[in-house]
């Protein structure tokens, strides 16, 4: 009996969906924090707007992320796994059900679904948390919105870095090249709302 | 008591998992297993594969339900050899008599 891990792996393998998950992960993690972003740069630019209202505003956008990533990729995943199961049967003229192909159609739109809702989620949540530390009392070496700034460009740069790890360049390259894309759109964001 | 030693599997699979992973999945289904696995045919979405197992007593029940989990279909039985061995305790009853 395989371990659940590594049961997932195998089902990840069989179905040849590692590059999905990937992909999933880096396109809606960059999503995740340049929105976040974007909202915050907005807030900076704009009259000045309490942390709670900020923080609120920006939770909200992130819970819609999060949601928005699970239900579509699910709902386009299953579709996606039940076509090529259905596809399978018809070529091995049997129910693939009860089989490692049945559990990767049942299972894998699940895994595909929580990574691409929750890689926003999670990277929007630690662009958050300068402000949650702020509105609690604590201390910060700047502005709250300048430290979520910048974690929010660490962020973007490490998803860069992974990038980098995968195709196997440079990762400081990907990783600069990523960083770069945010900070285009902070030009863009500071030269639309600012003026 | 009867060990089937050796079974000549014609199984139908799809291509993944691919040959060398649906192999070592069957031959760790026994302790002692050894398996032999040639594609016969390849199609779009499928190949037909002739399985040679050989074991001291191999488990045909585990074997299949390996080969189902994996997502291939056991088309037929080509080749058996199954030995007939005494029951420990009849070779016990025996050396009991002799003495």
């Amino acid at each position: 009996m395989r371990k659940p891990v590594e049961y997932v792996k195998f089902l990840l393998h069989l179905t040849r969906t590692h590059g999905i998950v990937r992909r999933y992960f880096v396109v809606n993690g960059f999503d995740g924090a340049l929105t976040m972003l974007g909202l915050i740069m907005g807030f900076m630019i704009s009259s000045p707007a309490s942390l709670s209202v900020i923080i609120n505003a920006c939770l909200g956008a992130a819970i819609a992320l999060g949601v928005s990533g699970v239900s579509s990729a699910y709902v386009s995943e299953v579709a996606e796994r039940k076509r090529a199961l259905t596809k399978l049967e018809d070529a091995m003229v049997c129910d693939l059900q009860d089989s490692a192909h049945g559990d990767a159609a049942r299972w894998v739109p699940i895994l595909i679904a929580l990574v691409n809702g929750l890689a926003p989620l999670v990277i929007s949540l630690l662009i958050l948390t300068p402000l949650w530390l702020s509105a609690a009392g604590v201390p910060l070496p700047l502005s709250p919105l300048y430290v979520s700034i910048t974690v929010a460009l660490i962020l973007i740069f490490l998803l860069g870095v992974f990038l980098g790890r995968i195709s196997e360049v440079s990762w400081w390259r990907s990783g600069i090249q990523t960083l770069l894309i945010a900070l285009v759109t902070a030009i863009l964001i500071y030269l639309v709302v600012g003026f | 008591m009867v060990s089937v030693r050796k079974l000549v599997l014609d199984i139908l699979k799809p291509h993944h998992p691919n040959a060398l992973e649906f192999a070592r999945t069957i031959a760790a289904v026994g302790s002692d297993y050894r398996v032999c696995l040639v594609v016969l045919e390849v199609d779009e979405n499928t190949e037909t594969l002739q399985l040679t197992l050989e074991g001291q007593a191999i488990d045909f029940d585990a074997v299949q339900s390996t080969i189902n989990n994996l997502g291939g279909s056991l088309h037929s039985i080509d080749e058996v050899n199954v030995q007939s061995e005494p029951d420990q305790n009849e070779l016990n009853k025996g050396d009991t008599d002799s003495h």
